[in-house]
């Protein structure tokens, strides 16, 4: 039985247009369907926009699910209350972007770490202490006395992301969904917040869902790489295979495999491929890259929406030049 | 703590700052001194009393002090008095055979200053059984003469006021008037004809002098009984009373500028306080759960803003008679639903969405939670400001409320000394220190904690230094 199961996960956010304010959604995340085990990790990879954040709030259930279903350990937790989520709070956790942001300025390191653990009536206050003294080590503020009594902005960046990264692990869960953990940290600490992500799952079998905008971070965790475009999951397959044998044309530019039209663009590595990212309110009909895709064919791609087809034994793609 | 330490230490670092501090910790040490030396109930009790307390104090008397800056010194106030033995006091009762006392008192006093006393009073004590002892009473000018005032039977608890004695007046203005060969052609008041050199600098009041020397009032009386006693205390009130004077019911304004310290201090900290917190919280209710919660609380907010605060409050005031502490609880309540609600809201509308409150959600903290550890301390700090700020706002509001005559009848405040001046007249009688003496403290105290919250505001807020 895997961990997390997420069938056909959809979360559209109800926006007012114009001054009137005819109703539209923004489909953030429209099908996507993901399965993970115990003690393995996931890249989510795509561009800014593209839904990824949304995803994972979604599972963590800061989002109400607009539609689907998400089972973590057996049970079913789409449309659970607040109230009865208390123990799902405690086997995820997550590891948010901008490690600042994510610290309330005005605790202390100490009380940062207490807070989860006195939501979770963890009442032993001798407890409570060991286990901030155990996570502070885990991720290597060390030593632990000296940090105790600081507050987040006498952290260097990567410190304030580590005490994230312990505030997240503190109630020991199984899941941590990490959304973009270090693409707002300096290149020169981004490896060793990776490394602690990547110790921290296989010395305590956690499952990681590791969002990023960047595939060439993906090698420190992934077993599995799903490519995500405008709330799609278009390409999913084990890294190796992904990375050696992309197959979506969307993929493809991601890694750069096209050569670029223009000669002084052909030896840059791109990020994003050439074109407007799609607008997620009025979502392009058929496939939502055709407007950016060189491979379209007229008359179908820009009308029929593809289905999702396995190419090869674990490896999946969402488009209509493998049908 | 080093926090602490380094923002006090930038704090300091601005005059304004430090003189505000400075007065605030003034005003501080007066209270605490206050509260302890004179309890609440005591000082409600003085300034509720009335002359039955206040018998030896002048009416209206200015500072003690302004005698240091007066080339013609005012009188202080001469008290002697039977039954508290001193120089210049002597009683003595002999009894005449079995059925009689003969009584002798004699008070002796210098008097040296330039002004003339304001009032002479003579109270008595006697005890008797059936007869009552009749006195004869005798004033003696420094240059021997010999005036009898009264001859009088004195009850039990008995007073002789003697500048109200309008036969004597009538009888001493006639013999001046002989003695002077002049007819004096206005009512010279007994004061001036007891005191006054006897010449003719005499007929215009401008120009009277004090005939300076040692007086006499001594007292001959005899009683048909044997065991009579009788004690006799002689006030000569002067212009001049501590060091804050009196009012017109020659009570000590000392009392009410202390004890207004502390109230003032506590009603407009109590109030800036519970205010500022109580519309944060509303604030954070209304961004945190949206909704209905939001809409009811901001209609609310919305006729509270649109209802005149002082025009309310001077209604409801005008209906009830309210103590000091209603008073600041109904102020507290027509203030909570203000435009602070819609500025806390719109910092909380943005402070929600910070990443640490979605952290704080996904490990499950639960809504009450978030509002009161997650976001109300987030704008706490930069709140102080304001909040210092309206202290000084609310001490006006309690001052200008009692001086329209609405507020607290009975607790000693600043307001009140300055309603009581102006019921009365104060400056058009010249009484400027009645109405100075408030104002000070009164406008020490706001400046005070406005210097402290400005300064405060340009270290929290420091984009306003720029402009
Ligand atoms: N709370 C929201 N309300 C409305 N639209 C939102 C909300 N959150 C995200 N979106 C929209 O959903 C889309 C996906 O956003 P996001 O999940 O943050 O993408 P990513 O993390 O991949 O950059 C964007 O178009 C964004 O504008
Ligand atoms: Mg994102």
């Amino acid at each position: 039985m895997p961990l997390l199961d997420i069938i056909d996960l959809k979360k559209y956010f109800e926006v007012k247009r114009g001054i009137f304010g005819s109703k539209g959604y923004v489909k953030a995340v429209d099908g996507v369907s993901l399965s993970l085990e115990r003690g393995e990790s996931v890249s989510i990879v795509g561009e800014s926009g593209c839904g990824k954040t949304t995803l994972g709030k979604t599972i963590l259930r800061l989002y109400e699910p607009t539609d689907g279903k998400i089972v973590f350990d057996g049970k079913d937790i789409t449309h659970l209350t607040w109230k009865e989520l208390s123990w799902y709070r405690r086997e995820t956790g997550l590891v948010q972007q901008d490690p600042s942001g994510a610290l309330p300025s005005f605790m202390t390191v100490k009380r940062i770490l207490e807070e989860p653990l006195i939501i979770h009536k963890v009442k032993d206050k001798e407890e409570r202490r060991e286990r901030i003294y155990k996570v502070l080590e885990q991720v290597k503020l060390t030593p632990v006395e000296d940090f105790l009594e600081k507050y987040p902005h006498m952290l260097s960046g990567g410190q304030q992301q580590r005490l994230v990264i312990a505030r997240s692990i503190i109630l020991r869960p199984k899941l941590i969904i990490a959304d973009e953990p270090v693409s707002m940290l300096d290149a020169s600490v981004r490896v060793e917040i990776l490394k602690l992500l990547q110790n921290l799952q296989r010395d305590y079998r956690l499952s990681i869902i590791y969002i990023t905008h960047d595939l060439s971070t993906t090698r420190y965790f992934s077993e599995r790489i799903c490519i995500m475009y405008a709330g799609h999951i278009v390409e999913s397959a084990e890294t190796r295979e992904l990375l050696t044998n992309p197959l979506h044309p969307y993929t493809r530019a991601l890694l750069n495999v096209i050569p670029d039209p223009d000669p002084s663009n052909r030896f840059i590595i791109r990020e994003v491929p050439a074109g407007e990212p799609p607008n997620l309110l009025n979502p392009p009909p058929g496939c939502r890259f055709s407007p950016r895709c060189r491979n379209i064919m007229n008359g179908l791609c820009d009308v029929k929406e593809p289905p999702v087809v396995e190419v090869r034994k674990g490896h999946f793609v969402k488009c209509w030049l493998y049908v | 703590m080093p926090r602490l330490k380094h923002f006090f230490r930038q704090l300091l670092l601005y005059k304004s700052a430090t003189v505000g501090l400075a007065i605030i910790l003034g005003l501080i040490a007066i209270s605490i001194y206050t509260v302890f030396s004179i309890p609440y109930s005591d000082a409600i009790k003085l300034w509720r009393a009335g002359e039955q307390y206040w018998l030896d104090t002048p009416r209206n008397a200015l500072p003690s002090w302004v005698n240091l800056f007066l080339s013609k010194k005012l009188p202080e106030t001469i008290i002697l008095d039977t039954e508290n033995p001193q120089v210049g006091v002597s009683k003595a009762i002999i009894s005449a055979g079995e059925e009689s006392s003969v009584i002798k008192v004699e008070f002796v006093f210098d008097y040296r200053y330039d002004d003339f006393p304001s009032e002479i009073n003579l109270f008595f004590k006697s005890s008797y059984n059936s007869s009552p002892p009749r006195l004869t009473i005798h004033w003696v000018k420094p240059n021997g003469e010999d005036i009898v005032l009264k001859s009088m039977l004195v009850a039990k608890d008995d007073r002789y006021y003697i500048s109200n004695d309008e036969k004597l007046a009538r009888r001493l203005r006639s013999t001046f008037s002989v003695k002077l060969n002049r007819t004096i052609g206005y009512d010279l008041p007994i004061l001036v004809l007891l005191f006054a050199q006897e010449d003719e600098s005499l007929l215009d009041p401008g120009t009277a002098k004090v005939m300076k020397g040692t007086y006499r009032l001594w007292i001959d009386g005899i009683a048909f009984e044997k065991d009579v006693k009788l004690d006799a205390k002689l006030v000569v009130y002067g212009k001049v009373y501590g060091w804050a004077g009196t009012d017109h019911l020659r009570r000590d304004l000392g009392i009410a500028l202390l004890w207004g310290t502390p109230i003032a201090l506590s009603f407009g900290i109590t109030a800036s306080v519970s205010v500022a917190l109580i519309q944060i919280f509303i604030g954070a209710l209304c961004a945190w759960f949206g909704g209905k919660v939001d809409t009811v609380l901001q209609r609310v907010t919305e006729i509270f803003m649109v209802l005149p605060f002082l025009p309310t409050l001077i209604m409801i005031s005008t209906l009830y008679k309210f103590n000091i502490w209603v008073l600041l609880l109904i102020v507290i309540l027509l203030s909570i639903f203000g435009s602070g609600v819609k500025n806390y809201r719109a910092m909380f509308l943005q402070i929600k969405e910070f990443p640490y409150v979605e952290a704080a959600r996904a490990y499950g903290a639960s809504n009450f939670r978030i509002v009161t550890y997650y976001l109300i301390p987030k704008v706490l700090p930069t709140i102080i400001p304001s909040m210092v700020l309206s202290v000084a706002d609310f001490v006006f509001l309690e001052a200008a409320l009692a001086i329209l005559g609405l507020g607290d009848p009975l607790a000693p405040t600043w307001g009140k000394i300055i309603n009581d001046a102006y019921v009365n007249g104060a400056l058009y009688k010249g009484l400027y220190y009645w109405v100075l003496e408030p104002s000070v403290m009164l406008a020490l105290t706001s400046l005070s904690f406005a210097m402290l919250g400005f300064t405060l505001d340009k270290i929290f807020n420091p984009k306003l230094r720029e402009i």
